[in-house]
């Protein structure tokens, strides 16, 4: 079959047909479980049903009696081997690969078995013989504040506090809040969550005839698992060749390094055969890189008109049983200090306070850069409590205290450049699209009537595009970003980055920015992602990163290129290569448009009859970004409340972004559906809930709920572009924004709804059974 | 255990453990992993395929014993003779899938529904999908996909 014709030329803009879907649509993706390598083993994991015990003894006979296992490893033997310890991607603490001594959270891996089938293995798993003698467990973090128990003996410090942070005026915001007219106070939890791609993590480790480890794996950052896996393992890089094919969806949930995947790679070094471990459900909703998991008390102080005077927020937050949350290195907190949003605020301060539980570690995951997600909802809901108690409209407040467009760029109290924005034209559009007027007048007769009608706003402002190198690392690695690019002499070509599509569609977009850079066809411009051995080194797809960072090395790399063709370009036209200028996706002579040399003449030259110029036609490029991206939007949801059973019901739901420069529209609007289908079950059904004793109660998705088209609201979008001034494309990038975005908005408008009975808050997930308590309590309140 | 099971017209023989699933035997036994695991608890739908021409059923619910003797299709068997078949065309065009992985089960499920309702409403798409979960797309452009199936494939029959 043939792909749909597309314009030659202005790619970017284009709704462009993804070139990655028909191999997605005729079965033939090639995801880690469908790597089937001869003589290949499984590997599956024997896990604590304790969430803190010593673990006193490991019984493996009867699991090496099961017909067809060949090995079990214990953290002993790993320990013995170096390798008991993985770091964490933070950087500042480490993670048992498999439990040494004791475990610490519900789940946690305690053993491996390699097998002949992967119902062996499980048989063997099962068959593991383990005493336990339970601890006792802190499964929150304000019990682990009061280090009454330790959770990590294995550490200097004696407690299990992991870090403070805080950023901004602490004296200043305090004196500002004391002097304001109006102020409030909110404890907000942000809730533990947890990314759930459909396809569960896993990998297939090899190690092939050179003694070369070949190792295929569900990894948003091929090359830092390749440089971590060095680190831990002490094969030197040159010998891994990571593969990260096509990936089921991310979500933040693939850039950790988890456990099976180095039992994976021991194996296979100890039995000489390939190994490959594919998680199951359960384990990928207990184990893997959870996110959130925030207690925020946010405070505003605001003048009698609503103009904010001050923000100060402090955070307790849980990071589980090893501090494994994947920040940049000087960002414990991540991204947390956009708390202060799209607003202008004269004096701010945020702190953030982390502890071990006997939880499941992780936290940076799910759509979000970096504790934005929790950040804006954070200020996006506090904005509304604020107008509630002032007695003004929500959107007037938000009008009033905006960013102006003419403060661009903006430096934030908490430390932030904002690059560009133009909040209140985004704002009206969306206000004009959704009829706000019409809809007030609908809510004022139905209040009148008793019946409960919300609408919610967030006119939310991300921070993305990690980032800047002097300020940005993981591991010591430089958050750059990279691409190279060959264009071939009939003028088709190829790009690899070091990013790495789970869905986003970078087979297409990428090649979009490559076509429309050098005016070649989309379609004959090859993407290749994941593999360390032929993409430039890159830091992968994660935090809306790809395309303010990577987009933006092949936007460079692509005018490369192009200034490279110049000079053959000048050559074919016999003119001097400042005579020669690039116009209408072609050379031309200046003031001379009919003499001139299309690119694809020119690529074929290169190869053919470069004259006195280097042959061959190439660009790569790292990209240093030189500041973040911020997209915003407005998001405004209507629901109406049940009454009598709590039920909520999302009746209509606008997002209006901002995400600067579009490169495919049918993309862009693809990721805000799935990414405020995100939000919708964040807001409304997902909580990875612990009991006191630690037990985890959403293992699998009969109780970890995901939307299903039934309660899936229709999503209406629209866009203003406000350009990033640094980006090469203008460009701010998209994927998380309707993830950050959208759960304000949605409790925002279940609070209006109940705001007449005097309801001021509500945790997520919104429950019919909080909604129906809320209800009631408000109810018998004023009897 | 012997097991004969057809699928997409060719024949399988397989000697197959009792316990092992449909889904299992189609992407280990068969070689064709087009059909996914996401889950475990039949929940997700990505394993799904049809049975004997127009039932859709969940694979990771099925032994494969239960199949002996009957008819599967797979997403590698719907695209006939080099050209995609609408549903493939339809999620194609409305971009009804974005990281793949429950694309065939949800190719499948529609295949059965348009069997037994040629004509759906968005409503009847929506009931027809709630047993095949989806992260990325938030369902929109699927309900677009498989409507424009649904007329694609009205259209030939109307032409006759």
């Amino acid at each position: 079959m043939s792909i749909e014709a597309t314009p030659r030329t202005h790619a970017l803009g284009h709704r462009m047909k993804r070139k990655e879907d028909p191999r997605f649509l005729q079965g033939k993706g090639n995801y880690v479980d469908d790597i089937s390598l001869p003589g290949m083993l499984h590997a599956a994991l024997v896990r604590s049903p304790y969430p803190h015990a010593t673990i006193k003894n490991i019984d493996i006979s009867e699991a090496m009696k099961i017909p067809g296992v060949k090995a079990v490893i214990t953290g002993k033997d790993l320990e013995a081997a170096g390798l008991g310890w993985l770091p964490t991607f933070h950087g500042l603490d480490k993670q048992m690969v498999l439990a040494i001594g004791k475990v610490l959270f519900q789940y946690q891996e305690v053993a491996a078995v390699f097998a002949e089938t992967r119902a062996a293995a499980a048989d063997g798993a099962e068959a593991v013989q383990v005493d336990y003698e339970p601890l006792p467990v802190v499964a929150d973090p304000f019990t682990a504040k009061k280090d009454e128990i330790l959770l990590r003996p294995d550490r200097e410090q004696k407690t299990n506090h992991i870090y403070h942070w805080e950023v901004g005026d602490r004296a200043g915001a305090e004196r500002a809040l004391e002097r304001s007219a109006k102020r409030i106070r909110q404890r907000i939890w942000f809730q533990r969550c947890h990314p759930a791609p459909l396809e569960p993590c896993g990998c297939v480790a090899q190690f092939d005839t050179m003694g070369r480890l070949q190792f295929y794996v569900t990894s948003q950052a091929p090359h830092v698992y390749r440089t971590a896996l060095t680190i831990v393992t002490g094969i030197p890089e040159d010998r891994i060749h990571v593969i990260s094919p096509d990936i089921g969806g991310g979500f933040g949930n693939k850039v950790p390094v988890y456990s099976g995947y180095v039992c994976a790679v021991v194996g296979a070094l100890k039995l000489g055969r390939p190994v490959k471990w594919i998680e199951t459900r359960t384990e990928n909703l207990t184990s893997t890189g959870f996110a959130r998991d925030y207690h925020m008390d946010i405070e505003l102080g605001a003048e009698a008109d609503g103009r904010l005077t001050a923000l100060r927020v402090s955070t307790v937050a849980d990071h589980g049983a090893f501090d494994a949350a994947a920040d940049p290195t000087k960002y414990p907190a991540g991204m947390f200090g956009i708390v202060t949003g799209s607003y202008d605020v004269p004096v701010a301060h945020a702190e953030v306070d982390a502890y071990f539980t006997n939880k499941a570690p992780g936290g940076i995951a799910y759509r979000c850069s970096f504790r934005v997600t929790e950040a804006s909802y954070a200020i996006e809901r506090a904005m509304d409590i604020l107008a509630d108690e002032l007695g003004i409209d929500a959107v007037e407040l938000r009008r009033k205290n905006f960013i102006r467009k003419d403060q661009f760029p903006y430096p934030s109290r908490l430390g932030f450049t904002y690059d560009s924005g133009d909040y209140q034209k985004t704002l009206e559009l969306a206000l004009q699209t959704i009829g706000y007027d019409d809809l007030l007048t609908e809510q004022r007769e139905k209040r009148a009537r008793g019946e409960l009608m919300g609408i919610g706003f967030s006119t939310f402002t991300e921070v993305v595009g990690a980032g800047p190198s002097k300020h940005f690392d993981i591991l010591g690695i430089k958050m750059f970003d990279s691409a190279e690019i060959r264009i071939h002499p009939t003028g088709s070509g190829i790009v690899r980055a070091g990013t790495k599509s789970q869905g986003q569609g970078h087979e297409t977009t990428w090649a979009q920015i490559v076509a429309e850079e050098l005016g070649l066809d989309p379609q004959n411009i090859m993407v290749e992602e994941g593999d360390t051995d032929t993409a430039p080194y890159g830091l992968g797809t994660y935090a809306s990163r790809s395309t303010p960072v990577a987009g933006a090395a092949i936007a460079t790399a692509a005018r490369r290129v192009r200034e490279k063709a110049r000079k053959i370009a000048a050559h074919l036209l016999e003119v001097g290569e400042a005579d020669v200028e690039w116009k209408d996706y072609k050379f031309q002579v200046k003031g001379v448009p009919a003499k001139s040399v299309t690119m694809k003449e020119v690529a074929f030259a290169a190869y053919t009859n470069p004259g006195p110029n280097e042959p061959g036609l190439e660009g790569t490029n790292y990209y240093d970004p030189p500041n973040m991206t911020f997209p915003n939007g407005t998001y405004i949801a209507v629901v109406d409340v049940d009454r009598e059973t709590g039920e909520v019901k999302v009746r209509r739901f606008l997002a209006v972004d901002d995400c600067g420069t579009v490169i495919n529209p049918m993309i862009v609007e693809g990721q805000i559906h799935g990414g405020l289908t995100e939000g919708f079950a964040i807001a409304f059904m997902q909580e990875i809930q612990y009991d006191r004793d630690g037990n985890n109660l959403n293992t699998n998705f009969t109780d970890y709920l995901l939307p299903t088209s039934l309660e899936t609201p229709h999503w209406e979008t629209a866009n203003t572009v406000t350009p990033s001034p640094h980006h090469p494309l203008g460009a701010k990038a998209v994927g998380e924004s309707p993830n950050v975005g959208s759960p304000a908005a949605f409790v925002n408008a279940v609070i209006d709804a109940l705001s007449p009975l005097g309801v001021r808050h509500i945790d997520m997930p919104i429950t019919r059974d909080k909604v129906w308590r809320a209800i009631q309590s408000a109810q018998s309140a004023t009897v | 255990m012997k097991v004969s099971i057809t699928v997409n017209g060719v024949a399988y023989e397989r000697d197959v453990e009792p316990r092992t699933l449909l889904a299992y035997f189609l992407r280990e036994a068969c070689g064709l992993t087009g059909t996914h695991i996401g889950c475990d608890t039949s929940s997700c739908g990505c394993c799904v395929v049809v049975l004997d021409g127009d039932t859709a059923v969940k694979s990771c619910a099925m032994f494969a014993v239960q199949a002996d003797g009957r008819e599967v299709l797979t997403v590698e068997g719907l695209a006939q003779g080099g050209a995609l078949h609408p549903l493939q065309q339809g999620f194609w065009d409305q971009h009804g899938l974005q990281c793949g992985y429950c694309t065939p089960g949800m190719l499948l499920t529609s295949y059965a529904m348009l069997k037994h309702t040629p004509e759906p409403s968005e409503a009847d798409i929506r009931e027809g999908l709630a047993g095949n979960l989806c992260r990325c797309t938030g369902y929109q452009n699927i309900v677009k996909a498989v409507q424009q199936a649904a007329g694609a494939m009205r259209q030939p029959a109307a032409a006759k």
